[in-house]
């Protein structure tokens, strides 16, 4: 919970180097009650000074336990110690050897959970600041133009690679550092997946995501947006009529999940794929300047607490809601989302009913939400994932006023690619069945990695399985393995 | 982009237009359809296929022109490129020998259906086509649908051309004229649809319906989409479009299709003032045919 009270943490002078800072320094960010009326970032990125002050805090500790931390192994030290001396150029060449999209991971990684928990410094003070000090790595970059990134022979192999998540564009990357062809197809209009359509604008610019996407594609990679696969060629096709030596599966979990009770399909219920799809990749918020509408009304409950859920909860206050609530079956300590998002909704004035589930939604003549139906809960023994079990109380129905109603439950993988690709496993939840290490799938040739593998995870673990999925077509492709090994 | 190699007006504010996308031409197949974007600011809207040429890579759509992006768009000519065109979506009619087929169209539902009675009557059946519309000027594919069909009725709500009468009337006749019909295909607005259903359930004549519920993605993402039919709810963008239509409940659609009422009302008066000032154009207020259940 360290990073819960680390945001209330005054900034600390800049203090000599040779001196423990214990204090990360704070980000600066737009006050809430400006925030709640406009799309932009909400944390502003730290200046150059501020960065190199933050990177001086760091004890360069020989065994780097931040590192094993790091799903995808960026040398975290050397990189700090680049930018403690200001060579930014140098910290972002040192960041990119390893993570492809820095300016995406400095800001969404759930760096609490990962570098930062295992941080030497953690332990009797405020870890190191290491997704800040990234991000400003990785912005620089984008703001002075791009390093070149050394790129291999061409091999004359050529990949298809399925979906440009934060997986597929890691892998397509990778395989293009390489020496391969990487041709990614994407089913929407942008490349980017969830960090296009999902995670909101003022948690992530869309802008930086693109200019991210617009740095790989100089590696050589080719992305063409609009095309389905499964619904054009289907993967058998485009390895035996398209000519591609192997395929690389990163579909995401795009499916949404529902709560199947009463009243769902009213008027005003959302899945949070819908609603936030509306908002960040269609801009709707930008309504009528950009065509693509969204309803909210004065009050709204998001069910979940995920990072999706609370991504909806203040999409919701910046679309004008009045009242934004998170509606959860757990209690607080389970909230699985990234404790700097929930701390910002609160701040934001998002609310929170804990052990709370929604039994059915009520309408009126016209089908629009008039109200939500709850049950409380209590928690009970603990269940397969070690938190407590919320269980209900029987009698205990009330009815929430409310206009909207957003399901952020969770999402499942898209069936289609599954669905039309002979001889690919998958789980019973829908999952395609691969290994955890080399990404290959039952199928030679085809390997997958990322959500559409793992389920609902995080950008990092997708991007950590399209490298590894990388090394091991290209140890495919010069037949050093085989897939089935 | 996606050029438009030909535009024809078929009707008043219904327009064909042939577009150019090889791989999308390639796979499709009738009852599918496609989601296309004017511009970067642009919806993403569906429309259905209603023709496809493998050899000229082309897609054709037809669309009637009832808010603001099928207006943009009508306004598009031949040459003009939209921004985004991804298909082709959804599930195929099931085509096969069932024997003697209807297929109804209605207003620009006519567009729609006759791919799939041009497949099914290839595939041996007997088709018996009906087109409606409401006046005679917005008949079209007259010409198309008597060689797809093996036998064609064309009426009109007002009578000014054929017959006079809704396509339910003629559908009743033909229904009672022979015995041997199994299947009824039905696409056009969500009252005509309905209203065939309320029918063919009283002959116990199974029915196909396309649904047009309003979609952003349509690969199954954002649930926008989704009918409740026979009871469950589906996402009509990779479950269908099409569906058992006497499964369908046409209450919830209908409702649903108005969510956004306001905003689009807003939107299209806003186009409509903003293309006033530019080019005075006379598009204004022509077009209040909006079959598309209001
Ligand atoms: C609202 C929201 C907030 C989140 N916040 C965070 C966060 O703060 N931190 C964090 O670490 N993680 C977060 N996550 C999770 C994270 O975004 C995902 O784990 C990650 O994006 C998964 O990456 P992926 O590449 O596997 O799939 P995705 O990002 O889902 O990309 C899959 C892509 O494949 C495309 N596709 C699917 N089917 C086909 C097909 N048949 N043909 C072609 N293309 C296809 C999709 O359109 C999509 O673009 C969040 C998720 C959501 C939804
Ligand atoms: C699978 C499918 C196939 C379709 N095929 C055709 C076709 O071949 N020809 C044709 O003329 N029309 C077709 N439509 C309907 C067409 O998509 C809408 O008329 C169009 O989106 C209206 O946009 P607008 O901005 O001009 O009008 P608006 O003013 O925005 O809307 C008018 C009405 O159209 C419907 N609509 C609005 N937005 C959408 C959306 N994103 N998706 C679906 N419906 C919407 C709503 O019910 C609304 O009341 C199809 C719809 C679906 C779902
Ligand atoms: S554990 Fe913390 S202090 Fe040690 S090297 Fe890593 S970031 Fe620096
Ligand atoms: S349109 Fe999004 S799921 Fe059907």
């Amino acid at each position: 919970m360290d990073a819960v009270i680390e945001v209330k943490i005054m900034t600390t002078e800049y203090k000599n180097k040779k001196t423990l800072v214990p204090n990360k320094y704070d980000m600066p960010v737009q006050e809430p009650v400006q925030r709640i009326k406009n799309f932009q970032e909400v944390a502003l990125g730290y200046d150059e000074e501020t960065a190199a002050a933050e990177a001086a805090r760091c004890l360069q500790c020989k065994q780097a336990p931040c590192c094993r931390g790091c799903p995808v192994e960026v040398d975290i030290p050397a990189f700090i110690k680049l930018a403690a001396r200001k060579d930014f150029a140098g910290a972002i060449k040192k960041i990119k050897e390893k993570n492809a999209l820095p300016a995406v991971c400095g800001r969404v990684c759930p760096q609490e959970n990962q570098c930062e928990k295992f941080c030497t410094l953690g332990k009797k003070h405020n870890p190191v600041a290491i997704g800040r000090i990234e991000r400003f790595c990785a912005d620089r970059e984008l703001h002075n133009g791009a390093v070149p990134q050394e790129v291999a022979a061409a091999t004359g192999k050529k990949v298809a690679v399925v979906g440009s998540g934060p997986a597929g564009l890691t892998c397509a990357a990778d395989l293009a550092k390489l020496g391969h062809k990487a041709t990614v197809f994407e089913a929407l209009h942008v490349a980017g997946g969830v960090l296009m359509y999902g995670i909101p604008e003022f948690r992530l610019p869309k802008a930086v995501v693109q200019e991210e996407v617009e740095n790989l594609k100089k590696l050589g990679i080719d992305i063409r947006v609009n095309a389905v696969v499964g619904k054009l060629a289907t993967v058998d096709e485009l390895m035996e009529k398209d000519g591609f030596d192997a395929v690389f599966i990163g579909t995401g979990a795009g499916l949404p999940y529902f709560m199947k009770i009463p009243g769902e399909n009213a008027c005003g219920v959302y899945s949070a794929n819908e609603f936030l799809t509306r908002t960040n990749l269609m801009k709707a918020y930008l309504f009528p300047g950009y065509d693509t509408p969204i309803r909210v009304g004065r009050k709204v409950a998001v069910l979940g607490g995920g990072n999706v859920a609370m991504d909806s909860a203040r999409t919701a206050l910046r679309l004008g809601a009045e009242e934004s609530w998170i509606v959860y079956r757990r209690s607080r300590v389970e909230l699985p989302a990234r404790h700097e998002e929930i701390e910002h909704a609160e701040e934001e004035g998002v609310k929170f009913r804990f052990l709370t589930s929604p039994t059915r939604i009520l309408y009126n003549d016209d089908y629009w939400v008039t109200g939500m139906e709850c049950l409380r809960y209590e928690l009970g023994e603990a269940d397969d994932s070690g938190r407590r079990r919320p269980v209900p109380i029987k009698g205990s129905e009330f009815v929430i006023d409310v206009d909207t109603v957003v399901v952020a439950i969770g999402q499942g993988p898209n069936p289609l690619v599954p669905r039309t690709t002979n001889g690919l496993e998958c789980s019973k939840k829908g999952n395609i069945i691969a290994d955890p290490e080399t990404g290959a799938t039952s199928k030679p040739g085809v390997f997958a990695g990322g959500d559409v593998v793992s389920g609902a995870a995080t950008v990092i673990l997708a991007m950590g399985a399209g490298r590894k999925a990388a090394n091991s077509i290209h140890a495919y492709l010069s037949g050093q393995t085989t897939t089935n090994s | 982009m996606y050029r438009i190699n030909r535009k024809e007006v078929l009707a008043p504010s219904v327009n064909l237009f042939e577009i150019k996308a090889p791989a999308v031409a390639e796979k499709a197949r009738p009852g599918q359809f496609v989601i296309l974007r004017v511009d970067s600011e642009g919806e993403r809207i569906p429309l259905t296929i209603a023709d496809f040429d493998r050899e000229k890579g082309a897609i054709t759509c037809v669309f009637q022109e009832v808010g603001k992006t099928t207006r943009v768009l009508g306004a598009l000519n031949e040459g003009d490129s939209v921004k985004d065109f991804v298909g082709p979506l959804g599930e195929p009619s099931r085509i096969e020998y069932y024997g003697h087929i209807v297929c109804v169209g209605g207003g620009v539902g006519v567009a729609p259906v006759y791919p799939i009675a041009r497949a099914l009557k290839e595939a041996g059946n007997k088709v018996t086509g009906i087109i409606g519309a409401r006046t005679g000027e917005l008949v079209f594919w007259e010409d198309k649908m008597r060689a797809a069909c093996s036998e064609l009725r064309v009426t009109t709500d007002d009578g000014s051309y054929a017959g006079k009468g809704f396509v339910t009337d003629v559908l009743t006749e033909v229904i009672k004229e022979s015995n041997d019909i199994v299947l009824c295909i039905a696409i056009g607005p969500l009252p005509m649809m309905r209203a065939v259903c309320n029918l063919t359930r009283e002959y116990g004549l199974k029915t196909v319906v396309s649904l047009n519920s309003i979609m952003v993605d349509g690969t199954g993402m954002c649930g926008s989409c989704r009918v409740t039919v026979g009871g469950e709810t589906k996402f009509a963008c990779v479950d269908g479009p099409e569906f058992d239509g006497h499964q369908v409940d046409f209450a919830e659609m209908a409702r649903r299709a108005l969510i956004y009422k306001p905003q689009e009302k807003l939107s299209l008066e806003r186009y409509l003032n903003e293309s006033e000032h530019q080019c005075g154009c006379s598009h204004r207020g022509e077009n209040n045919d909006n079959r598309v259940q209001k």
